[in-house]
C-alpha cells in the first residue's frame, strides 16, 4: 500500500516545529506501525535526509516507549493498542495519516514524535517506597490478599507508563496515571501501609509538573492501551480525601 | 498541609471544592422546583410558601448567603481549574480534533455554565428583585397582591411567564442547567471519590433522570402558563 504521511518535524525544544509531507511507499499491511515508520526512515536516510525521530523500545506493547498520536488519537485508537502494536491493515491504500507528538506542557517535545515525560519519573519518585521485611523469603500466601483486590490491583498494575492518557486528555491531565499507581500499590498489604504519604505526595508532584486537571470526559480511558479504568481517578480521590483530613503533609525535598 | 491549603492550592482539592458546591447548588435546584411545582396547587399553596419564606428571615438569609457562597466557589473553582487546564496544553493537535470519547456535556460545562450564570442574574432580577424593566409585561410585579394582602405570587408567576420572550429564555436556561448537571453530577460522584464499579451504572443513571426530571418540572410551570393551563 501506498501512503502519504504529515508528520510534525522539529529539531528541539527550541525550533518552533512545522508539518511535513512523506510518501510511505510500499508498505506491507502486515507492518505495525513503527515498522512503517522505519521503512520511511531508511528511504530518507539513503536519500541523505533527517530520519524523522520517535520513541521506541520494546515493540510488543509493553514498555510504553512508543507514543505518538496517529490522526488525532494517542496510539491510533485500536483498543488497547499501542502504537507499535498498531498494524498497518487498518489504514486503506491512498490514506493521509497525521503524526504527531504527545502535547502536553509537561511533556516538552525533544525532537520530532520524541516527548520528555521525565516528569512521570519524578511523580513515581514522589510515591515513595514500600515497606518490605527483609530476611528469609516469606511463605507463599502468608500475607492474606483478597481475590478480588488482587485483580484490581493488577489492572492498574497493567499501566505501563506511556502517557497517552496525558496526550489524550482535553486538559492534558495525569490523574489516570497517577491513580493507576495510587491504586495499584495501596490494594495490597504492603503498599497500603505508606497510602496516604504516597497519594499526597504524588499529587503534589502531578501538580507541580504542570498536568491538567480531571473534568471527568473518559478521553484517558478510552485510549489508554492497557484499559485502564476512569474508577482508579475516584479512588484516588477519595484516598486524597482521607489524607487531607488526616492532615497529612508532602515531604519536603 | 492543613485542609485548607489542601483544599484550595491543590489539583484535588479544587475539585473537591467544585464538587461539594455543586452538589449543594443542585440540591438546591430541587427544593427549589419542588417548592415552585406548587403552583399546580393553587394561588392559596404557593402565596402561603412564599409568605412563609418571606416572613422567616432566619431561613431566608442563611440560605441566600450559602447560596451565595456556594456560587462563588463553584465559578472560582471552575476559573482556577480552567486556566490550569489550558496552560496544561499550550499547543494543540491538528485541526483540534473533537477529544476521544468525550460526551458532549462534558465538552461544554464552561459554556453552559457561563449561560445557566447569566440566566440566574436574570431570574433573580426577574421574580427576586421583581425588576419591571426584565419582565416584558408591563406590570410591576411587586403591586401583586392577594385577598389576604400577601404577595400574589401565583399572579406573578402567571403573568410573568406569559411573556414569551421571558418563558422561552427561562426553557433554554433549563434546558443548559439539565446538560450541565447531566455532566456535573456524575462528574460530582467521581470527583469526591464516591464511584466505583458498583455504583458507576447507578450514578451515571441518577444524573440523567435527575437531570431529566429537573428539566421537565421546572419547564412545567411556563409552558403551562403558555398553554393556559394556569391563569
Ligand atoms: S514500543 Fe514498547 S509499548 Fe510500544
Amino acid at each position: 500500500m501506498n501512503l502519504t504521511l504529515t508528520v510534525w518535524r522539529q529539531k528541539n525544544a527550541s525550533d518552533p516545529g512545522r508539518f511535513e509531507n512523506y510518501a510511505a511507499k510500499d508498505i506491507i499491511p502486515d507492518m505495525s506501525f513503527l515498522e512503517m515508520l522505519d521503512v520511511v526512515n531508511d528511504r530518507l536516510v539513503a536519500e541523505g535526509r533527517e530520519p524523522i525521530a520517535f520513541d521506541s523500545d520494546c515493540r510488543e506493547g509493553i514498555c510504553g516507549a512508543c507514543s505518538c498520536v496517529i490522526n488525532g488519537v494517542p496510539h491510533g485508537g485500536h483498543r488497547g493498542t499501542t502504537a507499535c502494536q498498531l498494524h498497518m491493515r487498518h489504514f486503506k491504500d491512498g490514506d493521509t495519516i497525521v503524526i504527531e507528538p504527545w502535547r502536553a506542557k509537561a511533556f516538552p517535545v525533544i525532537r520530532d514524535l520524541v516527548t520528555d515525560r521525565s516528569a512521570f519519573d519524578r511523580v513515581i519518585q514522589a510515591g515513595g517506597f514500600v515497606s518490605v521485611n527483609t530476611g528469609g523469603t516469606p511463605d507463599a500466601n502468608c500475607l492474606p490478599v483478597p481475590k478480588e483486590n488482587a485483580d484490581l490491583a493488577m489492572d492498574a498494575a497493567q499501566c505501563i507508563g506511556c502517557g497517552a492518557c496525558v496526550a489524550a486528555c482535553k486538559n492534558a491531565s495525569a490523574m489516570l496515571f497517577v491513580s493507576a499507581k495510587i491504586g495499584h500499590l495501596g490494594l495490597l498489604p504492603q503498599g497500603a501501609v505508606e497510602q496516604e504519604r504516597r497519594v499526597i505526595n504524588m499529587v503534589a508532584q502531578m501538580d507541580a509538573e504542570g498536568f491538567g486537571n480531571c473534568t471527568v470526559t473518559g478521553s484517558c480511558e478510552a485510549v489508554c492501551p492497557k484499559e485502564i479504568s476512569l474508577n482508579f481517578i475516584s479512588r484516588m480521590n477519595r484516598d486524597y480525601a482521607v489524607a487531607l483530613l488526616k492532615g497529612r503533609q508532602p515531604d519536603r525535598k | 498541609m492543613n485542609l485548607i491549603t489542601g483544599l484550595f492550592k491543590t489539583s484535588i482539592g479544587k475539585k473537591f471544592i467544585m464538587a461539594v458546591t455543586g452538589g449543594g447548588l443542585f440540591l438546591f435546584v430541587i427544593g427549589h422546583m419542588l417548592g415552585n411545582l406548587q403552583i399546580f396547587l393553587g394561588p392559596e399553596h404557593i402565596n402561603a410558601y412564599g409568605h412563609f419564606l418571606q416572613h422567616s428571615p432566619e431561613i431566608l438569609w442563611p440560605a441566600r448567603i450559602g447560596l451565595l457562597a456556594f456560587v462563588v466557589l463553584h465559578i472560582w473553582s471552575a476559573i482556577a481549574l480552567s486556566r490550569e487546564n489550558q496552560a496544561a496544553r499550550p499547543v494543540g493537535y491538528r485541526n483540534s480534533p473533537a477529544p476521544v470519547a468525550a460526551s458532549y456535556q462534558s465538552r461544554v460545562m464552561a459554556m453552559t455554565g457561563l449561560i445557566v450564570a447569566s440566566f440566574i442574574i436574570y431570574h433573580l432580577l426577574h421574580f427576586t428583585a421583581q425588576t419591571e424593566a426584565v419582565n416584558f409585561t408591563g406590570y410591576d410585579f411587586k403591586h401583586f397582591s392577594d385577598h389576604r394582602a400577601r404577595h400574589d405570587v401565583y399572579h406573578m408567576m402567571v403573568v410573568g411567564f406569559s411573556s414569551k420572550l421571558a418563558s422561552s429564555f427561562y426553557i433554554l436556561g433549563m434546558a443548559l442547567l439539565c446538560l450541565h448537571l447531566n455532566h456535573g453530577v456524575n462528574a460530582m460522584f467521581q470527583s469526591l471519590g464516591l464511584k466505583n464499579a458498583a455504583y458507576a451504572k447507578l450514578i451515571e443513571r441518577f444524573a440523567l433522570i435527575s437531570s431529566g426530571v429537573i428539566f421537565v418540572g421546572n419547564c412545567s410551570i411556563p409552558l403551562a402558563v403558555l398553554a393556559g393551563l394556569l391563569k
